[in-house]
């Protein structure tokens, strides 16, 4: 089939998905069991499980920030967030919240009201992401801290636990709400007009503001949308190890998360988005560093390779670079 | 002539971009000791012309000599150290340092390895003093008006030894009292030696300042003239490549629509950028908007969609009171605009033709509405063939379609979000001669249908043809009027030149 | 009073209130010694975030700092007790490879159009990569040259001490002052930062100039490494996370817009000041926890970020 006839879409998904692929295999002949799966108890158990199951926080995180750098901007802010819903769910719990309702609930407001905050600072106050995220970067694992009163803060309680450590059909729980998040959120994109719409901002926010988008509205939205996930992934974090800790949970995500959609093939420039792929990127980060780990390569390696991998996916995307591996080619064939 | 006299001299001069030939070898002569106006009107060369000479652009083809001497400047730094300077409409200089800074940015002096403000900040003082300024040099740039940085800009360039100044549209943004000082130094200037290259859509001013014109259109030069002796109406008729004897009338007969309900009215209406001027259209009826360049046909349209706020007047739609202030409650309204920069302000571009066909129509029917994605192609694909927009596929990026193609997907937003008035601003601009035929076409076809038309051209013949009314811009005034069988382009070309109608 | 120095004011003049209200609450608080404490305490951040004044005033922003310093420390440590260097080649070897490492950076943000902050991310991961390659455990660094150098310094009244890395500090602040606003190169940082067009139209080396900011911060990134190496007697990859946050806040406080262009070193330094005293202030209280260091920190950037949006939206109504 040729390359040129293929749609812009399926264009766009080969690269992450290729290495996805190529990243899976690579570890199969490292370590042949890694495909295999075993049931125990009706509960799946295996390698692959164990990268999608690692995957789900930053999975989670790139989907808000899909949302955020195709309108153009960038939140720095998720992984403080992550640290602040945990704190919240935490403290919910040991104040003797008893409904897990509520202590979701809670934490889910606790990221809507910062990403409602970094959204009011980028739509309608007009700062610029990077600056106004930074704010609550920094700030907010002193608010979550504050509200631990500076300790790790351990709970027991089932219900809310589950979100970390649960089985759902098999599967262990936070895979399944990746899933339902990535549904949930996709069909809010592709089955009304949002996610056209932020494309639109992202792609030119003059031409939308020609149109009459209310394009500070798109991108309080985004941002608020982006809070919600980070803090889902906050509580799957605190659920997963029975307590918070505001200084450690989340500690970077926000760049494993920036770095997941990037190499999903999004332009940190804004425009085209997609959730799948984006997916797709988080998935490669985790399983690049399983395939670090099976093939004996030392972990402490781990980071180096990541930076080399955003140099390489950055330097492809970016068009002088291209047009200068096109002239290599050329000279080569002459 | 007297050619020992001359400073810069192009000789066949070509640039072309991929598929279009911006400069088609010109010439141009610049004397010492003279202002010269460059003129033309938009696409016709004049900013291409001046990137070829400040070393942006590389020429293709044909020679440059100041003083006689073969050039071949490789960048604006290039340019500046050989003598040629350019002082923008959109003064670029650097807003956040200071006036002295801006004034010796590279050349500072120097003493013991450090700056030496004491005596940057005088020799500033005393380089202003020159031109009537009094400023406080260390205070940042931006404190200060766009005139005065403008002046700025020019000390600049002139104290780089310049022996060549072009001033690109500086006159754009001045009131009548900054224009009067800048035209004196203009002229102290000149008498100094300088040749100075003053591009203006004001013609009033080339002919206050100028000894001389050059005139550009569609990349070739018209011709070279003794200010003195072109009259204002003879240089418009060369901007716009139309002989004013030759201009034949083609009018089609137009009903007359004055006599039917007006759909818009604007009464007195006033925004930041135009004086105030009244406005109507009907259902059914072409509003052409004549002017050139700046004139403030751009202006107005934005001032109808509520782009840009109305500051004093009315605006009524249909009979009712309406106050535009952004574009979101003139969309709903029922009003649609294709603006003038398609490429800033129109296409989305690396989305879908058909994302870019049914942007305005979702917009209208809300998010949570969403177009279902067989309406949305059955749309496309219709849009498409009617306005035989050539392309492949609707999936493809808009931005890979030329710019004909570009402008019908822009209008089919339009039409597909069905508004009762629309605005073009420059709808053909830019454009190959058979889309240009057709969207010529489709304008006729929409105002059968009843839709109201606004639109802005800067092609004559087009406005003439089409228009059953046309408003004259001139120096963001309305300055004429004309209607039915009137509308010919020498009327036209005679309002916009500024002379009283021909009896 | 010139409207561009507002910002600095504010910042001197938060920096004098906190101090005083310090003063006036704890007996020993308005102390000289209390004062240097803050230098002592925070030379290296100091340092590196004068580096990063620089990065920002050119309208970029460097995401590497922190793992800079940590890189440089592994480096001195390892060379010093694994390979029996001496300090003085080791910290000019480390000097050396932080500029280039900057100057890369900085290439390929300028030769490829990429964004700053993504491309020194991937330098944060490759800083921070490469040091826990070099040595996954802290390296104690023992040498009769850290010794003197850790006790070299003056006492001044009141107890005082001006320590070696205070004086190292301050010699970097007149240093740079002199390199942003008495040399062309300065010029041309805040000629980038207002307006990159109008500066290469201006015929500013774009490329060049790029290439130097984040040559430059690195470098201070990795001299603050050194420095930092002097309090811990030790090179650890993990050491200085989050250092770049620190940087970048007190470069905000100090008054410098981060779309840049506008501010000033002096700034910066009070800006790492102000920083200090809320910390202080709260070791001080005693009551307070130090959590609230985080969100003053963030309150000061919101409302630095604030006062900078006013100050500019203003200014560009005026035009």
């Amino acid at each position: 089939m040729n390359y040129q006839n293929l749609s812009p879409q399926l264009r766009r998904s080969i690269w992450p998905v290729a290495g996805l692929l190529v990243l899976l295999l690579t570890n199969v002949l490292i370590a042949p069991e890694f495909f295999s799966i075993e049931i125990k108890d009706g509960r799946l158990y295996g390698s692959l499980i164990d990268v999608l199951n690692r995957a789900a926080p930053v999975a989670l995180l790139a989907i808000g920030m899909t949302l955020v750098i195709a309108t153009g901007g960038v939140d720095l802010s998720v992984g403080s967030v992550m640290a602040i819903a945990g704190a919240v769910s935490a403290g919910l719990i040991v104040s003797g919240v008893d409904s897990v309702f509520l202590v979701i609930g809670g934490g889910l407001l606790a990221g809507l009201a910062a990403g409602f905050v970094n959204g009011f600072l980028v739509g309608y106050f007009g700062i610029q992401p990077i600056v106004a995220t930074l704010i609550l970067m920094v700030a907010g694992r002193g608010v979550a801290q504050l509200i631990n009163s500076g300790q790790i803060v351990t709970f027991h309680h089932e219900g809310f636990e589950f979100l970390g450590v649960g089985y759902l059909f098999g599967l262990p729980f936070p895979i399944i709400l990746v899933i339902i998040t990535f549904v949930l959120v996709q069909l809010l994109m592709r089955r009304t007009a949002l996610g056209l719409f932020v494309e639109g901002v992202g792609a030119n926010a003059s031409a939308s503001h020609y149109i009459g988008i209310n394009d500070k509205l798109i991108k309080l939205m985004v941002y608020c949308l982006s809070g919600l996930c980070a803090a889902l992934a906050g509580m799957i974090a605190a659920a997963d190890i029975g307590g918070s800790d505001a200084n450690n949970a989340g500690l970077w995500l926000e760049l494993d998360a920036i770095l997941a959609v990037v190499i999903g093939g999004a332009s940190l420039m804004g425009g085209r988005f997609s959730l799948f792929l984006s997916i797709i990127g988080a998935l490669i980060i985790q399983a690049l560093t399983i395939t670090i780990i099976l093939s004996g390569v030392p972990p402490k390696f781990n980071l180096l390779i990541k930076a080399a991998a955003i140099i390489v996916i950055l330097l492809l995307q970016s068009p002088e670079f291209r047009r200068q591996l096109g002239r290599i080619k050329q000279w080569r064939r002459a | 002539m007297n050619t020992d006299n001359t400073l810069l001299a192009l000789r066949g001069v070509v640039k072309t971009f991929p598929g279009v030939k911006a400069l088609d070898g010109v010439d141009f002569t610049l004397r010492k000791g003279e202002i010269h106006a460059l003129l033309g009107e938009n696409g016709a060369g004049k900013s291409t012309l001046i990137k070829v000479m400040t070393g942006v652009y590389r020429r293709d083809g044909g020679d440059i000599s100041l003083e006689d001497k073969p050039i071949h400047p490789a960048n604006t730094g290039d340019a500046q150290n050989l003598g040629i300077s350019t002082v923008y409409q959109e003064v670029n200089l650097l807003p956040n340092l200071t006036v002295a800074q801006n004034l010796f940015l590279g050349l500072e002096p120097k003493r013991f390895g450090c700056i030496d403000w004491r005596r940057m900040n005088r020799e500033a003082r005393e380089l202003l003093a020159g031109y009537e300024l009094d400023l406080d040099v260390t205070a940042a740039l931006n404190t200060y008006s766009v005139a005065i940085q403008q002046l700025i800009a020019i000390a600049r360039g002139v104290s780089m030894s310049a022996k060549v100044l072009i001033l690109d549209e500086p006159t754009a943004s001045l009131d009548a009292d900054e224009v009067a000082s800048l035209f004196k130094i203009m002229r102290e200037l000149r008498d100094k030696g300088i040749g100075i290259v003053f591009v203006t859509h004001f013609l009033d001013q080339v002919y206050a300042v100028c000894d001389r014109i050059t005139v550009l259109r569609n990349g070739a030069l018209v011709g070279e003239f003794e200010a003195a002796s072109l009259s204002q109406q003879d240089l418009v008729s060369h901007m716009l490549g139309k002989a004013l004897e030759k201009a034949v009338h083609e009018k089609i007969e137009h009903a007359d629509a004055e006599s039917r309900d007006k759909l818009f009215e604007l009464k007195g209406a006033r925004s930041q950028a135009l004086e105030a001027l009244d406005l109507s259209v009907s259902a059914g009826q072409v509003v052409g908007l004549a002017g050139l360049l700046g004139s403030g046909r751009t202006e107005l349209c934005k001032l109808v969609f509520g782009v840009d706020g109305l500051v004093a007047g009315d605006a009524e739609l249909n009979g009712q009171h309406v106050r535009f202030t952004n574009p979101r409650q003139a969309v709903v309204a029922g009003l649609g605009l294709c603006p003038e920069d398609r490429k800033k302000d129109g296409i989305f571009g690396p989305m879908s033709i058909r994302e870019n066909m049914i942007m305005a129509l979702q917009n209208k029917r809300g998010w949570w509405r969403y177009i279902p994605m067989k309406k949305q192609r059955e749309l496309a694909e219709r849009y498409v063939k009617a306005l035989k927009i050539a392309t492949s596929d609707i999936e493809k990026p808009i931005n890979q379609l030329s710019g004909g193609n570009q402008q019908k997907v822009i209008l089919a937003r339009w039409l597909a979000a069905e508004p009762r008035l629309m605005l073009l601003d420059e709808p053909t601009r830019g454009i190959d001669v058979g889309a240009h035929a057709e969207i010529i076409q489709l304008i006729r076809q929409l105002c059968a249908q009843g839709l109201g038309l606004i639109v802005a051209s800067s092609e004559l013949d087009e406005l003439v043809e089409f228009s059953d009314k046309v408003i004259v811009m001139r120096d963001r005034r309305k300055v004429a009027e004309v209607s039915g069988n009137e509308i010919t382009q020498q009327r036209i070309m005679q309002a916009i030149a500024g002379q009283p109608q021909a009896s | 009073m010139h409207k561009k120095f507002l910002p600095l004011y504010v910042t001197c003049s938060l920096f004098a209130l906190l101090f005083a209200a310090g003063a006036v609450q704890f007996e020993n608080f308005g102390s000289l010694r209390v004062f240097m404490n803050l230098f002592t305490d925070n030379a290296f951040l100091i340092i590196a975030a004068i580096g990063m004044t620089f990065v920002i005033l050119s309208g970029g922003i460097d995401l590497s700092v922190g793992s800079t310093i940590a890189l440089s420390g592994v480096i001195i440590s390892v060379l010093m007790q694994n390979y029996g260097w001496h300090p003085l080649p080791a910290f000019a070897l480390v000097l050396v490879l932080g500029t280039l490492f900057g100057a890369s950076m900085g290439a390929i943000i300028h030769y490829y159009q990429l964004q700053p902050f993504i491309v020194t991310l991937a330098g944060m991961f490759f800083a921070r990569g490469l040091s826990s390659v070099i040595s996954e455990e802290s390296v104690p660094i023992m040498h009769s040259f850290y010794d003197d150098v850790a006790m070299f310094g003056f006492e001044l009244p009141g107890g005082a001490w001006l320590g070696s890395s205070t004086i190292i500090a301050l010699v970097v602040l007149a240093l740079a002052i002199w390199l942003a606003n008495f040399t062309r190169l300065g010029g041309r940082v805040y000629g980038l930062g207002g307006d990159a067009q109008s500066a290469a139209l201006m015929g500013v080396p774009i490329a060049r100039t790029t290439i130097s900011v984040y040559a430059l911060s690195s470098f201070m990134a990795a001299l603050a490494g050194i420095v930092f190496s002097f309090y811990t007697f030790s090179g650890y990859s993990l050491a200085a996370v989050g250092v770049e946050l620190d940087a970048i806040a007190a470069v905000v406080i100090g008054g410098t817009l981060l779309t840049g262009g506008y501010g000033y070193v002096l700034g910066t330094l009070f800006g790492v000041l102000i920083m200090g005293v809320v910390q202080t202030y709260i070791s001080f209280d005693g009551t307070l926890s130090s959590w609230w260091t985080k969100i003053v920190i963030g309150l000061l950037l919101f409302v630095f970020i604030a006062l900078q949006r006013y100050l500019v939206g203003r200014g560009q109504k005026s035009r």
